[in-house]
């Protein structure tokens, strides 16, 4: 038998209909989450053709995107301030009740962003395919899932026949050598893989993360690398099952129980890459020399380290663009640039060891006069436990805005909006024009570095505060 | 959604690389429940001022873009978010077809599925394109060849199952419930 990668034994255990030169292969997706924005298209169509939903009990739904965090709109009874979300969020409620679907609603304790919940429920396990129609879904081959966003025409195929069209994807292997340096995170690895790769090198495959700095990382860091595979361009990014995936998802609600577990995890043993398989494309990159990192420009591939410059590439028009938008100038330092906003949340970094590294940081300080700092945990399991822990009060106590979970600040549809003009030292994963509003200034970074710039008020490389 | 065999049309040329989803519709405006009326969000940050007044520099805002169907990008075009309102706002606009180096993966999938035609060039074709702001081209699906005014004739790849979805004006899901049967199968075998 041949060599096979990761990527390869999850593909083949789930091809209904194989691929020949004319068709595309017929995959079964194992789970698939669903959310109020890139959903109601896709319940319109089932209406209109007359079809059910094939598999409500692989189907996850929640509300994340549009969703407010603002504690009295969800459990004060304050109506939603934007009415077309409120729209939204009631079309949802309607069509789970139509088509017979669960639906993790607005008050309910496990609700929280998609890709947070999927891991947190135990849903998201090892060698399952795993789609929604959200490009972040990367995040879920933390766990050695097939995971992929979709566009909502084909969440509709998904809702209708558990199945997609899909040809077998490249196989591009990262390996990250080494250990990370204390007081880097994962955020700053992905950033500088970003940097190095750039936002398309991974076009057309499928990422997997392997080496002993990736062995070495908790569930929340290797989630938070797999989720921005997307910003390189490689729709899924996929880390090996081992222990620390097994102990992770053990005794979660919808994790396999029992004699169950013991005959899944014998199972999942079997799914890492086998030595001698090969890969289309490998980079390798030495985690030790990964410093924090920050990015300068409108794209998670114009990415500096904290301490580092804004390069010069004079005659780059669209650079000097995407400059001109961040008013920053070539060759300039970013550290010290004063900032407005400070925004820790996102499915890149709102789990709890995020909100403990921006707490750390944060406790017995204060945000600078000036910054509005606004943390946003990552599902109502998170706030709980963040508040049980004592995190969220030094949050409130440092003069931060502690707020429900969701989406939020990252993509602003909920009104969670950055001012124009204004800088936003952010730990989520995209710093495109006008992503977090109209005119605002996105410089992606790790929540240690988002509280360090907090508290000074300015960018600022956390390792000051953690010594 | 609308059958495909010849485009022909003049270009409209963005030529910045990586424009993202988020440019092509900005969140704001993906509240709705509908796929309808899209266009008028369709590049709304660059298109339009604060006050909704459109900007005179920019190239949609231009009279000779009127009645294009045809859009030549920079490099990686339709990175980012997986929102599907990109290319409806392209198509309600009234694009029938992008032109690039490269085209962002879900974004290029998202266009199959709804009649927007994904076509990657070379660097030179493109570099000949982006020069050649409103040239008249046509892009002949069922040859799958871009003809330049200059009567250059540049073959680009797509498969031939998208291709006939395209040409016929049918989508993909038809076909999956044509395999109800081996679904089932599957299901009790592996699930």
């Amino acid at each position: 038998m041949s060599a096979k990668t990761l990527l390869e034994k999850v593909w083949e255990r789930h091809v209904v209909v194989p691929e020949t030169p004319d068709t595309p292969a017929v995959l079964y997706v194992d789970l698939h989450l669903t959310h109020e924005v890139t959903s109601p298209q896709a319940f319109s169509v089932l209406r209109s053709r007359g079809l059910k939903v094939r598999r409500p009990d692989r189907t996850l739904v929640t509300m994340d995107h549009s969703t407010p965090t603002d504690t009295a709109q969800i459990f004060g009874g304050k109506p939603i301030t934007l009415e077309s979300a409120a729209k939204q969020i009631r079309q949802l409620e309607r069509n789970c009740a139509d088509f017979g679907l669960d639906l993790i609603g607005l008050q309910d304790s496990r609700r929280g962003i998609v890709h947070v919940i999927g891991p947190e429920l135990g849903a998201t396990q090892p060698g399952k395919t795993i789609v929604c129609g959200d490009s972040h879904t990367s995040t879920h081959g933390a766990f050695g899932a097939l995971a992929f966003g979709i566009g909502t025409t084909e969440v509709g195929y998904v809702l209708a026949t558990q199945c997609l069209l899909q040809r077998k994807p490249k196989t591009l292997a990262i390996e990250v050598t080494d250990r990370l340096a204390p007081g880097v995170s994962a955020k700053d690895l992905v950033l500088a893989i970003i940097g190095r790769i750039g936002v398309n090198g991974g076009t057309g495959y499928v990422i997997e993360y392997r080496g002993t700095a990736i062995e070495a990382l908790s569930m929340d860091e290797r989630m938070t690398v797999c989720n921005m595979s997307i910003e390189a361009g490689a729709r899924a990014g996929m880390v090996a099952p081992d222990e620390t995936t097994f102990a992770y998802l053990q005794g979660r609600p919808r994790a396999p129980q029992g004699d169950a577990w013991e005959r899944a995890v014998a199972d999942w043993r079997t799914l890492p890459t086998d030595e001698g398989a090969r890969f289309d494309l490998a980079v390798r990159l030495d985690a030790a020399a990964v410093e924090p990192m920050i990015s300068y420009g409108t794209h998670p591939g114009m990415v500096i380290p904290v301490s580092g410059r804004v390069p010069e590439l004079p005659g780059d028009a669209v650079f000097a663009r995407s400059l001109e938008y961040m008013g920053l100038e070539p060759g300039e330092a970013l550290q010290d640039k004063p900032v407005q906003v400070v925004f820790v949340g996102s499915c890149t970094n709102a789990r709890l060891s995020d909100l403990e590294a921006a707490a750390r940081v944060l406790a017995g300080r204060r945000v600078a006069p000036g910054v509005r700092m606004l943390v946003v945990p990552g599902s109502q399991q998170i706030k709980r436990e963040a508040e049980e822990r004592g995190y969220a009060k030094v949050f409130t106590d440092a003069g931060a805005e502690w707020r429900e979970s969701g989406c939020s600040m990252c993509l602003g549809m909920n009104g969670d909006l950055v001012p124009q003009g204004q800088y936003c030292v952010s730990t989520s994963n995209r710093n495109f024009e006008g992503r977090q509003g109209i005119g605002a200034r996105t410089l992606l970074a790790s929540p240690a570095t988002a509280a360090a710039t907090a508290v000074r008020g300015r960018v600022s490389d956390p390792r000051e505060f953690l010594n | 959604m609308e059958p495909i065999n010849v485009i022909r049309s003049r270009t409209v040329v963005l030529p910045s690389s990586n424009i993202d989803t988020d440019q092509i519709i900005p969140a704001r405006f993906l509240t709705t429940t509908t796929r309808e009326g899209l266009g008028a969000a369709l590049f709304a940050d660059w298109r339009y001022e604060a006050d909704g007044r459109p900007k005179a520099g920019f190239v949609l805002n231009r009279p000779e873009a009127r009645g294009c169907q045809v859009l030549v990008a920079g490099r990686n075009i339709g990175c980012g978010s997986s929102r599907e309102h990109a290319p409806w706002a392209l198509l309600d606009y009234g694009f029938r077809a992008v032109i690039s180096t490269e085209i962002a993966d879900i974004f290029r999938s998202n266009s199959l599925k709804n009649g927007l035609l994904p076509v990657v060039v070379d660097e030179a074709t493109h570099g000949w394109l982006v020069a050649h702001p409103g040239a008249e081209v046509e892009i002949d699906l069922p040859g799958a060849v871009l003809r330049l005014p200059d009567g250059r004739a540049v073959h680009f790849l797509v498969e031939a199952f998208s291709r006939y979805c395209l040409m016929n004006g049918i989508d993909e899901l038809g076909y999956l419930l044509s395999h109800a049967d081996a679904i089932d199968a599957y299901e009790r075998r592996a699930v």
